[in-house]
């Protein structure tokens, strides 16, 4: 399954990260090395066998729905590129 | 005062012991380590953030608490923190450009820890960009060096902690490991590192890369020290989901264990193809002192090793592209200047401020988990991630711990790894301890020239215990973890 220019560059719009069209290149072999070493993962017979999505088998622990944390909009907005009056500012999305 | 090389060198133990028994105060410690990370870390990189005055202030706390008779028992010491834990009101950059800017406001649950016990913070140590590397090149911060040998690398991404505590900047810090990030650093530098079981310490504030294998923790002298740190930050925590409900038990009672009898498996796919010879001699003959303390050995088969790094550049990368879609420009961080609209300020500030290897992870990432090699990839890894959980399972029904290198080779020369892929097979012997969840330690077990060699002991979950009290005893009958580079020692 190997990967080509239009796949890296598909990749790096899913993800929202800027990569120009011959910045993508230098990706690509990369890319497909390690895509290449991960095929091995193919050749291994897994039916019958259940994904491991937690290493303890845990499931999310639930907690009682009350509210614990107190309003700290201005302590934690004090990190914020850019906002105003309480919110965080972005630009225009609607015209 | 006692002097202040004897301090450098000592570990947290003894540092500790001299706070009790007045022999030095916490402010006169600190200003030891301060002045030899000014004089010493212009070379090594070990440190992004010094915290001079909140350290000098927290030692002056701690020695008040002390003359009020309410120490506990490591105030005053003081440590490094990997700069992956948020720190309130100090620069946490992770490593990256993307975070240079960004002061924590409020403190990872461990640093509380700390914190409420009195451990003085030095400040935040290098590390590969968001915890992405075996060898610690690839921070916006530059390289960390090896203490013992300065063309060498210190090992990724716990590599600056590892060189702090080698060079004798601190006596002690903090790491992190999603694949041997803790144990790789410990064994180039010549120190102890833990990686304790998947859940046992608390992720909250730790900045987050692959979240069901990420683990924070110890790096120091000893598996001494290690066991009065994880005594310190081990347990549950209401704020990490992830971390586990269980009882915490005394990890320095732990210390005393007998050998006699202690069962050592030793995987024969760690003594394959690729390990350097003097690295194999330096674990058998670690392995040997063991034996002739009463353990028995037998090999023991752990049959999918070959598929753990296939596994992890699978499940590593795809947990990555989904924790660092939050590095937006919008909340926090950085961003891009002018943006024309919104898709443009989240491209352009990602461009800017990610490097190159975090940005190879979120695009393999990204592309793994795309409509249509969901399935292939994905969940094909977590199956096969099933299977070397398995392994291990199997292996401590006959075991009660397994032996092997912490690494195939000592530390290789900065530079060596070209591409990505040759790097990413040096963890092949510490990677797959992340995706079965179990703890791991690295102690110092020879040279190979004059780069360390490290021992790794592994144990079934929740058997940090076990590991420390087996690595204790082994640093009671060798010295290797008592071995210091030359780097540093004409200064005080």
């Amino acid at each position: 399954m190997a990967l080509e220019h239009s796949d890296v560059l598909r990749a790096a719009h899913l993800a929202r990260l800027g990569l120009a069209s011959q910045d993508a290149e230098a990706y690509v072999e990369d890319l497909n090395q390690i895509l290449s070493m991960v095929d091995q993962l193919q050749q291994v017979n897994t039916d019958g066998i259940e994904p491991l999505a937690h290493p303890l088998e845990a499931t999310q622990r639930l907690r009682a729905d009350e509210v614990t944390e107190s309003n700290q909009r201005e302590h934690f907005q004090q990190v914020a590129p850019v906002t105003e009056q309480g919110l965080y500012l972005v630009p225009r999305v609607v015209e | 005062m006692s002097s202040s090389i004897a301090l450098h060198d000592k570990t947290l133990s003894e540092l500790a012991q001299g706070l009790e028994a007045g022999e030095y105060t916490s402010r006169e410690l600190t200003e030891v380590f301060l002045a030899r990370i000014e004089r010493l870390d212009g070379e090594l990189n070990s440190f992004i953030t010094v915290c001079r005055e909140e350290a000098l202030r927290d030692a002056d706390a701690a020695d008040a608490r002390r003359a009020a008779g309410k120490a506990a028992p490591l105030t005053g010491v003081p440590m490094a923190i990997k700069d992956i834990f948020c720190t309130e009101g100090v620069r946490t950059s992770c490593g990256s450009k993307m975070l240079d800017n960004f002061i924590s406001p409020y403190d990872a649950t461990v640093i509380e820890k700390l914190r409420a016990e009195g451990v003085v913070m030095l400040g935040k140590t290098n590390l590969d960009e968001f915890a992405m590397g075996s060898s610690n090149e690839n921070s916006y911060y530059g390289p960390v060096k090896n203490p013992w040998d300065l063309t060498a690398v210190p090992g990724g991404s716990s590599g600056g902690s590892a060189a702090a505590v080698a060079a004798g900047l601190a006596p002690a810090a903090l790491g992190t490991d999603t694949g041997g990030s803790i144990r790789q650093p410990a064994a180039f530098c010549g120190i102890t590192g833990l990686k304790p079981t998947y859940g046992r310490v608390s992720r909250y504030g730790m900045i987050a890369y692959a979240s069901s294998l990420d683990q924070g923790g110890p790096m120091a002298r000893s598996a001494e020290d290690c066991a009065r740190l994880m005594n310190v930050i081990a347990g549950a925590d209401p704020r990490d989901s992830t971390s586990v409900v269980r009882g915490v038990p005394d990890y320095v009672e732990g210390l005393k264990y007998s050998l006699k009898g202690l069962k050592i498996g030793l995987p024969k796919e760690y003594f394959g193809e690729g390990l350097t010879p003097e690295v194999e001699a330096s674990v058998r003959a670690a392995i040997k002192v063991f034996e002739d303390a009463g353990a028995s050995v037998q090999e023991i088969s752990l049959p999918h090793t070959h598929l753990a790094i296939p596994t992890y550049y699978v499940i590593a990368p795809a947990e990555a592209s989904s924790n660092l879609s939050r590095y937006d420009g919008v909340r926090f961080g950085h961003r891009c200047a002018d943006p024309k609209d919104l898709e443009d300020l989240y491209k352009r500030t990602r461009e800017e401020g990610f490097g190159d290897e975090v940005k190879r992870r979120i695009l393999i990432g990204t592309h793994t988990l795309s409509e249509g090699f969901f399935d292939a990839y994905y969940i094909k890894a977590q199956k096969v991630r099933r299977l070397i959980r398995q392994d291990f399972l199997d292996a401590f029904d006959q075991v009660d711990v397994l032996m092997g290198p912490a690494a195939p080779t000592p530390a290789f020369d900065l530079g060596a790894h070209k591409d990505p892929l040759s790097m990413y097979l040096q963890d092949l012997y510490t990677i797959a301890i992340n995706l079965a969840g179990i703890p791991g330690i690295s102690v110092p077990a020879g040279l190979a020239g004059k780069r360390p060699v490290g021992l790794q002991i592994l144990g079934p979950h929740f058997g940090e215990q076990t590991l420390l009290g087996v690595a204790h005893q082994f640093q009671q009958l060798t010295d290797w973890h008592r071995q210091r580079p030359e780097f540093g020692q004409e200064h005080a």
